[in-house]
């Protein structure tokens, strides 16, 4: 049985009232097929409903979803001949982001991103999907090989965000993302980054650097967690916070991907099935690839050296300050 | 067995002027305040830097009268409309009227030893020194300045990160500033980025760690995550010297440790060797 959202519940006991229905009518009754049908209808105008009318907080739950495809499984569905590489040669291999050359439609690329695990044992082994400073030096690794052979490079976003703890610190997490950030805007082959689920922060962004950011419907992309800024902003003097806090700060944030296209933060939405990726993982990856290539068709045909100007030109552009008036 | 009593009336005898002892941040003794002005704010028991303004660290670094300030009237817009306690703006307007600041950096130009540097300083009593549009802004704007004049680059940092209120826009600050950075590494201009006490997040996690050296304040904080979210993360107590500036050295990530009054000599010496053969 699939997972239910809070707020799919509704969607959830007419479904199971489906499902009962055929079992009583062994499909035989035609007065209990056609209610079946009826049910059916009502069902997807619920489930479109509420997926029309969702918050940014319902956003982030979707955007989080335990079922939601991940960059493997994109990869699998999208992309032909992956051969994963690993490891950034200095201290070991981050299973919480993964790459490796791959071909998608007939444009052979580069492709990695973020990988959170499903399952308990696996979410443990690859950290939720928060990389170490390693993850982000095999990126880069990975990149700088890329670009000697002249491969687009597509990153695939869905971190909480990078970790935070003894050994990261350690070993330079701040560097490792800051150096990701700045070689990234350097690279002379096309970089187009697609937030798949989560969008959390610097360790999202330390592979989001490129020409083209594409959000899938129902992803988020934020500077801080609905529940970090909400316990910045609430949690004093011993205040307990919850789900309405989140909500509020969720919506504060404007952190789902309708949000960030009005503030020309990103260059398009990938229309994701009715109920998000994970009711339809093939059509989720379907849409993602036709993005993806129509891009690279456009971005293929520029020489290095406009790419990277125009990459930092675009990037110069995203600053919400008021400049003094000319004089 | 009232001879330990406190005795109220006695106390109240011993009169001490408002603030002119203060606790240590460093080793939690109270020092006498005029003692640590007359030593650079630093603490005499245990060599803590307390945190000085843009102004303070201007006079401190850079030769007197030299530094002009540049792109001083760019200010942060509200580009989420954010609102918590206090709307985003008028919260603006307070740090502004406490600070006498327009926004968390200071930058410009100015003189080590005669040589013109680009520079800028971060100010961490304006919101937490915080990177929003406007200090991301006002780096890549004088990051372009250093580039364009053959000037080397000298930043302050001190900040706990992006700013949350503006959101996304923050968080591509870093990416700005970054991609700034590397175009002068695409040259023979130097770059040097101090860190003083605290370097968070955001603002670590881009330009302050891209120095081509880097050198912090003793005992200063600086990190990714800061020491709360680790220890709420990895449920465990932090080492001691954990993100102190002696503990980034002894891991390779900063180049030195360097007394606030020796900065500045310490820049002209590294200056003198980051130039290209006559």
């Amino acid at each position: 049985m699939r997972y239910y959202l809070e707020f799919e519940k509704p969607v959830q006991e007419l479904e199971l009232k489906i499902e009962e229905l055929k079992r009583l009518s062994n499909g035989s009754d035609l007065k209990i097929s056609a209610e079946i049908k009826k049910l059916e209808k009502k069902a997807r105008e619920l489930h479109s409903q509420t997926f029309a009318d969702l918050t940014p907080w319902q956003k982030t739950l979707v955007a989080r979803h335990p079922e939601r495809p991940y960059t493997l499984d994109y990869i699998n569905m999208m992309a032909a001949d992956f051969v994963e590489l690993r490891g950034d040669r200095r201290f070991s291999d981050d299973p919480a982001l993964v790459g490796g050359f791959a071909r998608v439609g007939q444009f052979p690329v580069l492709i990695l991103g973020h990988q959170k695990g499903r399952g308990v044992k696996e979410r443990i082994s690859r950290n939720f999907g928060q990389p170490q400073p390693e993850g982000y030096r095999k990126a880069m690794r990975l990149m700088r090989l890329a670009e000697r052979f002249k491969k687009p490079v597509i990153t695939l976003i869905d971190t909480p965000g990078a970790y935070p703890g003894i050994g990261a610190e350690e070993r330079g997490q701040a560097e490792a993302i800051a150096n990701n950030l700045m070689e990234m805007s350097q690279l002379k082959v096309p970089v187009i980054s697609v937030v798949i689920g989560e969008g959390g922060s610097g360790g999202a962004l330390a592979i989001g650097v490129g020409d083209r950011l594409f959000m899938m419907e129902h992803s988020v992309y934020s500077v801080i967690s609905p529940e970090g800024c909400a316990a910045i902003l609430w949690k004093k003097d011993g205040n307990e916070i919850g789900q309405q806090e989140y909500a509020l700060a969720a919506g504060a944030l404007k952190l789902t991907a309708q949000d960030l296209l009005a503030s020309k933060v990103i260059d398009e939405i990938i229309p994701e099935p009715l109920g998000g990726a994970n009711m339809n993982p093939e059509q989720a990856a379907k849409n993602l690839a036709e993005a993806v290539t129509r891009t690279l068709e456009e971005l293929s045909a520029k020489p290095a050296g406009k790419i990277v100007e125009e990459r930092y030109r675009r990037l110069k552009k995203l600053g919400g300050f008021v400049a003094p008036k000319a004089v | 067995m009232a001879w330990f009593k406190r005795n109220k009336q006695a106390l109240k005898k011993v009169k001490i002027p408002e603030g002119s002892w203060i606790k240590c941040e460093g080793c939690k003794e109270i020092v006498y305040r005029k003692e640590i002005e007359r030593n650079l704010k630093v603490c005499p028991k245990c060599e803590y830097h307390f945190r000085i303004d843009a102004r303070e660290r201007i006079n401190l670094l850079f030769d007197e009268g030299s530094f002009i300030e540049a792109d001083e009237a760019i200010t942060s817009g509200d580009p989420l409309s954010f609102k918590d306690s206090m709307p985003y703006k008028e919260r603006l307007k307070f740090n502004a009227q406490k600070t006498g600041l327009n926004e968390a950096a200071v930058s410009g130009t100015a003189a080590v030893g005669g040589r013109t540097v680009s520079v800028i300083i971060m100010d961490f009593s304006f919101m937490g020194g915080s990177m929003g549009s406007a200090v991301g802004e006002k780096i890549v704007r004088a990051v372009e300045r250093a580039i364009e004049q053959k000037t080397p680059l000298i930043t302050v940092s001190s900040s706990g990160g992006a700013r949350m209120q503006e959101g996304i826009f923050s968080l591509m600050q870093m990416a700005r500033a970054s991609a700034a950075i590397g175009r002068l590494k695409n040259s023979s201009i130097p770059y040097i980025s101090i860190l003083a006490d605290p370097t968070f997040g955001g603002v670590t996690a881009s330009f302050a760690m891209l120095g081509d050296v880097i050198i912090a304040e003793p005992r200063s904080l600086i990190g990714f995550a800061g020491p709360r979210v680790i220890e709420q993360t990895i449920k465990q107590q932090l080492p001691d010297n954990f993100q102190r500036a002696e503990f980034l050295l002894e891991h390779g990530l900063i180049d030195m440790v360097v007394h606030r009054r020796e900065i500045k000599a310490m820049i002209g010496k590294i200056l003198s060797h980051l130039t290209l053969p006559e």
